[in-house]
């Protein structure tokens, strides 16, 4: 009776996720093509965020630089996607981007705390104020087409990635290497003490997250159809991915998912009617959460399960 | 040759004195207020747009608008200090959490000022032309209102160094900077000083939107990339110096108006190379400790 309880409760949180997995894979077959795209942003914003938290997370580096690790990606797809097949383009996508992280990484990770923010928000202006003027001088155009690929093709690849992204953070939280990376939150100087690699850890990371954004971007941009520099490297691709992760709690792995999921929803809902209502409410919100809810939805959750008021810090 | 050199000095000054006024406001909320305030443009947008409404609808002079915006814009960034960065204050475990909690704050504290302008104004790119006289400087012609924008930038910047250097509660402002316990402990009302110098910022913004609507188009989406230029000039200057923000806002203009000269398209492009540069090579700035 004991053994069954015990396997029960080891068994029931992948079983809960295969039954999610399996009725998400089949979505397309019981509901609209609307809600297949509404799923596809879902899904995005899911990505964005779990791998803004992959690194931000645990290290307390505030990234700014999710749009341009996105941008690179929907560049990849303006420029590669006529000529390779798609997944071929998103893996493209993925690498550039890490390859860009790696670099950005290895020249500004011993910057601490507001300068990494400060710097990586200027680097998604520079990326975008340069590709503009290239394009301008040599190309002569301001924006590129994308080839167009099916709404359930494009679906299926960002379910595809958003798997592969919960198995890596699992496996990274799981492993030594990720309890290495939260003891760099806790005290970079201790774990650099205690022998960890800080700055190939927090590059490594860095571009494992910046992998997923970009393969993200490689994919909705076969959506979009047509895409700019502006577009592409919008800052808001930027912040939006702190504020879900803030919003949702990024003490457990479904706090930023659940975040992810109602923003994309308002977003939907309100962006098209109320653009201006969308973003104030998008600036309310971000400011009650960090004022009266440090650990998101999941502090709340917690804290309404165990009836008390927590004293957990924000893990900013 | 000699005339389009002196052509390129003067319109970096012409536009580093706006810059210099914008970064000063946001090294003193820096500075000593601890916060980044990535909303710092919002102030210049309601300052300009705000000079816009009083100028066309009620045909008020602009430079007597510099009256109304700097005191709103103050009272309005005093309000919000009082109100929210006192409790996230309070509320953050250390200095360093504080610092990014509100960053993320003024983000969106960004979003909000912004969209509530929106609805207010709405979207159109809003000019009017105020004493665009040319006027001969050396041979080169500059427009009548870019020189009186120099003009204030450079009295603003110069009476607000006096005050801090001078005065009794300009000592406490540079005891608090140092060292915001200590100062409170030697009897200065940090609260007090802390939600003065934020005000005191968002006037300074306040008064360059007046300045900038004076010379440029202004509408709802200006604000950011002000607040990126002030940032850029921030942390060249050194973050928190005042002098040095006031000295890197002119340098800036100076590198801004001769990369325009080279290629117009490349300015916004050069000050981020510089920037990221600077952050690499070094990341005090010029004025920095």
């Amino acid at each position: 009776m004991n053994t069954i309880t015990l396997g029960l409760k080891k068994w029931w949180i992948p079983g809960l996720l295969l039954v999610i997995l399996v009725l998400l894979a089949s979505l397309r077959f019981y509901v609209s093509t609307y809600t297949v795209i509404l799923a596809t942003a879902i899904l995005m914003y899911i990505i964005l965020t779990e791998s803004w938290v992959l690194f931000s997370g645990p290290t307390g580096y505030i990234s700014l630089a999710p749009a341009a690790f996105f941008g690179v990606g929907i560049y990849t797809a303006a420029i590669l996607g006529m000529h390779l097949p798609l997944p071929v383009v998103v893996v493209i996508g993925g690498l550039a981007s890490s390859c860009l992280a790696l670099l950005v990484g290895a020249l500004t990770l011993r910057l601490r705390g507001i300068y990494f923010a400060i710097f990586t928000f200027g680097l998604v202006e520079f990326m975008k104020h340069l590709l503009l003027w290239y394009e301008i001088k040599f190309t002569g155009t301001r924006g590129r087409f994308v080839v167009l690929v099916d709404n359930n093709t494009i679906y299926y690849m960002m379910l595809a990635i958003l798997v592969v992204l919960l198995l890596t953070t699992y496996l990274i939280r799981r492993s030594k290497y990720g309890l290495a990376l939260r003891s760099i939150g806790e005290d970079e100087e201790a774990a650099a003490h205690t022998g960890v690699n800080v700055t190939a850890v927090k590059v490594i990371t860095f571009a494992i997250s910046a992998s997923f954004m970009g393969a993200a971007g490689a994919i909705i941009a076969t959506r979009w159809t047509y895409v700019d520099p502006y577009i592409a490297f919008d800052p808001l691709f930027s912040f939006m991915p702190v504020l879900m992760a803030i919003f949702g709690g990024m003490g457990q792995f479904y706090g930023p998912i659940l975040g992810a999921a109602a923003f994309a929803y308002l977003e939907e809902v309100l962006i098209t009617k109320f653009p201006y209502y969308y973003m104030l409410l998008f600036g309310v919100i971000l400011l009650i959460t960090i004022l009266y809810l440090p650990n998101g939805l999941v502090g709340l959750i917690q804290r309404l399960q165990k009836g008390g008021w927590g004293r957990r810090h924000a893990n900013t | 040759m000699i005339v389009t050199l002196l052509d390129i000095i003067i319109a970096g000054l012409l536009l580093g004195g706006l810059y210099a006024l914008i970064a000063m406001g946001l090294s003193l909320q820096y500075g000593v207020a601890r916060v980044l305030n990535i909303s710092h443009g919002e102030f210049i947008m309601l300052g300009g747009l705000t000079t816009w409404t009083l100028h066309t609808v009620f045909g008020i002079n602009p430079l007597v608008c510099l009256a109304i915006c700097g005191p709103l814009a103050f009272a309005l960034g005093y309000v919000i200090h009082r109100t929210l960065f006192r409790r996230l204050l309070t509320s953050s475990a250390s200095p360093g959490a504080f610092e990014s909690n509100s960053m993320l704050a003024s983000f969106g504290l960004l979003f909000i000022i912004q969209n509530l302008a929106s609805i207010a104004w709405g979207p159109e790119i809003r000019g009017y032309s105020y004493l665009a006289v040319p006027v001969n400087l050396a041979g080169a012609l500059f427009g009548a209102n870019r020189l009186v924008t120099l003009g204030f930038a450079i009295a603003i910047g110069l009476a607000f160094y006096l005050f801090v250097a001078r005065t009794r509660l300009g000592k406490a402002i540079r005891a608090a900077a140092q060292d915001p316990t200590t100062a409170g402990l030697m009897g200065v009302n940090i609260n007090n000083v802390l939600a003065l110098c934020f005000g005191f910022g968002a006037a300074m913004a306040g008064i360059a939107g007046m300045l900038i609507s004076m010379c440029y188009p202004v509408n709802v989406t200006m604000g950011l990339e002000y607040t990126i230029i002030a940032i850029i000039v921030v942390v060249l200057g050194g973050l928190g110096s005042i002098p040095g923000s006031f000295i890197g806002g002119f340098i800036l203009g100076l590198i801004g108006s001769i990369v325009s000269f080279v290629d117009p398209g490349l300015s916004l492009a050069a000050y981020y190379l510089i920037f990221i540069l600077l952050l690499v090579v070094r990341p005090t700035g010029i004025m920095g400790k």
